[in-house]
């Protein structure tokens, strides 16, 4: 069965969608990806949507599941290079993606995952020094 | 109006989605949509060619390129023989889902085609109609 | 009077198709409708035999009336083309019409020539054929203004992309400076245009500056509410600058919903803001050039 390939790089998950996906497929790679995320520990997932011509709400629903168990997870999820026309079609959709970051590119996503990891040390470090 | 062509295709199962949408997208490239209402229309399409699969049972979708003189236009029509919606108004509310979810996908196309009908029978079946101008 | 006007005239366009092209040829070859500088003679002969051709094949099937019926599709076609091609060419909306009325004369010549002891069906022959060649003819004016519409609304888009350029004002920064009144159909554009030069030039800050407005109205406060919300769906954020207070009140009046969505009275002020938050920042160093000593 066809997969979608998770890169991993460094302490990031790094997903290309490319293909024009059937439901089972955007389901398996959700599965996928929590898996992954649990293996590595890792702290975030960029999910790269350049080549998604079509965003309907099933697949923004799995779009924002990802984020939300990604979250659950400790891991910070943001998706990158949302088309123009496709970003004019779902806000006519109604579709909001709250809870899903977002980022022109996969530099600017990683840039944004490195900020809000160092914004959660500092939290963590300021609690336990409260003690 | 002139119906220019017609064509019909079978939605029985998930890969039938995506090969709606592919189908779509050329249909409406043939009838000169620019790539904005390419999108919209291919995404409507995908939002109902999903409702037919999943609450319909399967079904089809008839494309029919249209010609006023003055204007052309794409016209989807999906139709299913399945257990059809018993409360329209609730089905055509944002964010609807009947656990599991019809959610977006009947008010949102209607948002991104300009003629929107939907007929359904309780027992019978399904079927919705939309449009969309150039 | 079906059957009755037309069996000559089917006839004639069957079987003299060649005296036909001769005196049409010579009628649009003379004198004023002459255009040698736009059409070769060649080119000329061919589109009329083409059209004499598809004429003879339409009135075989019977109905000499109708001209928007199926069996009429070809020659519709045709003269659109032709219609198409001479407009482009620079033809006078008259001149492109009198193609088609030009053939009247030689085709009544030959209906008189086949009926020249049959007065009452001759007249029959020619109403119908004049009714026929009216009905093509205005269909070849049409065509002519639909291209000519065609053109109008190309160079109205250029227009629009030239009036209404996106610049990028730093690194990552672009506004778009509107000016004038903002339609449906513009402020879709406009829009499209400002979110694919985002992707573009990868910028994360687009101020829409609306100081060029003079009004406002819900339709295009809510497209300019939908392109800050696709912008964020994208990645990137907008600016509103420059509400003058006419629109502040038509907005409220309206009860359009801003949300979020950050507001600025002056291009000025959101450039700041964009360069904070692209993690800018101008510093004023202290001595000014060519002052003192």
């Amino acid at each position: 069965m066809e997969r979608i390939p998770i890169l991993r790089m460094g302490r990031y998950l790094l997903v290309t969608i490319q293909v024009d996906m059937h439901d089972r497929l955007a389901m398996t790679l959700q599965d996928d990806l929590t898996n992954r995320i649990v293996e590595t520990g890792a702290t975030g997932v960029l999910i790269d949507i350049s080549s998604l011509e079509i965003v309907d709400s099933f697949i923004g629903r799995i779009l924002g599941n990802v984020a939300a168990m990604s979250r659950v997870l400790d891991a910070e999820t943001v998706v990158v290079g949302m088309q123009p026309a496709v970003a004019i079609t779902l806000v006519e959709l109604g579709l909001s993606l709250t809870g899903v970051r977002t980022a022109l590119s996969v530099e600017r996503g990683m840039e944004l995952l490195r900020a809000s990891q160092e914004a959660h040390l500092e939290e963590s470090a300021d609690g336990r020094t409260a003690g | 109006m002139a119906v220019l062509r017609d064509e019909v295709v079978p939605i029985r199962a998930a890969a039938d989605v995506v090969l709606v949408r592919q189908v779509v997208r050329e249909w409406a490239i043939k009838q000169g949509f620019g790539l904005v209402d390419q999108t919209k229309i291919v995404t409507a399409a995908s939002e109902l060619a999903r409702n037919t699969l999943d609450y319909g049972g399967g079904g089809s979708l008839r494309l029919e390129a249209l010609d006023e003189g003055v204007r052309r236009g794409l016209r989807l029509t999906f139709e299913d023989h399945g257990p059809g919606i018993p409360d329209l108004d609730l089905a055509l509310k944002d964010g609807y889902t009947t656990g599991g979810g019809m959610g977006l996908g009947l008010s949102g196309s209607r948002r991104l085609m300009n003629e929107f009908e939907i007929d359904s029978r309780v027992g019978e079946g399904t079927r919705v109609t939309v449009t969309r101008w150039k | 009077m079906q059957g009755n006007g037309n069996q000559m005239l089917i006839q004639v366009l069957s079987e003299r198709q060649s005296e036909l092209l001769a005196e049409w040829m010579a009628a649009l070859t003379t004198g004023s409708i002459r255009r040698d500088d736009l059409m070769k003679e060649a080119e000329l002969r061919g589109q009329c035999g083409d059209f004499l051709r598809m004429l003879r094949d339409a009135v075989q099937s019977g109905n000499v009336t109708n001209v928007m019926a199926p069996e009429w599709a070809d020659v519709r076609e045709l003269l659109s083309s032709i219609s198409r091609s001479r407009t482009l060419q620079g033809f006078s909306p008259r001149e492109v019409a009198t193609f088609v009325f030009s053939l009247k004369k030689p085709l009544f010549n030959q209906l008189h020539h086949a009926l020249e002891n049959d007065t009452r069906q001759l007249f029959d022959e020619l109403a119908t054929a004049s009714d026929l060649l009216d009905n093509l003819g205005l269909w070849t004016t049409e065509a002519y203004q639909k291209v000519r519409e065609e053109v109008i609304r190309r160079q109205q888009e250029e227009l629009l992309e030239l009036s209404t350029p996106v610049v990028k004002l730093w690194d990552g920064v672009l506004a778009l400076p509107i000016i004038g009144t903002l339609d449906s159909s513009r402020t879709q554009t406009v829009m499209e245009a400002l979110l694919q030069k985002i992707v573009d030039t990868g910028s994360e800050v687009a101020i829409i500056d609306i100081t060029g407005v003079p009004t406002v109205d819900t339709l295009t406060a809510q497209h300019l509410l939908k392109t800050v919300t696709a912008a964020r769906l994208m990645g990137a954020d907008c600016i509103i600058s420059g509400i003058r207070p006419q629109i502040a009140q038509t907005i409220v009046h309206l009860g359009v919903e801003l949300g979020d969505v950050v507001t600025k009275a002056t291009l000025a002020d959101a450039f700041v803001l964009a360069l904070r938050r692209t993690g800018a920042s101008v510093v004023r160093t202290a001595g000014r050039p060519g002052s003192e000593k």
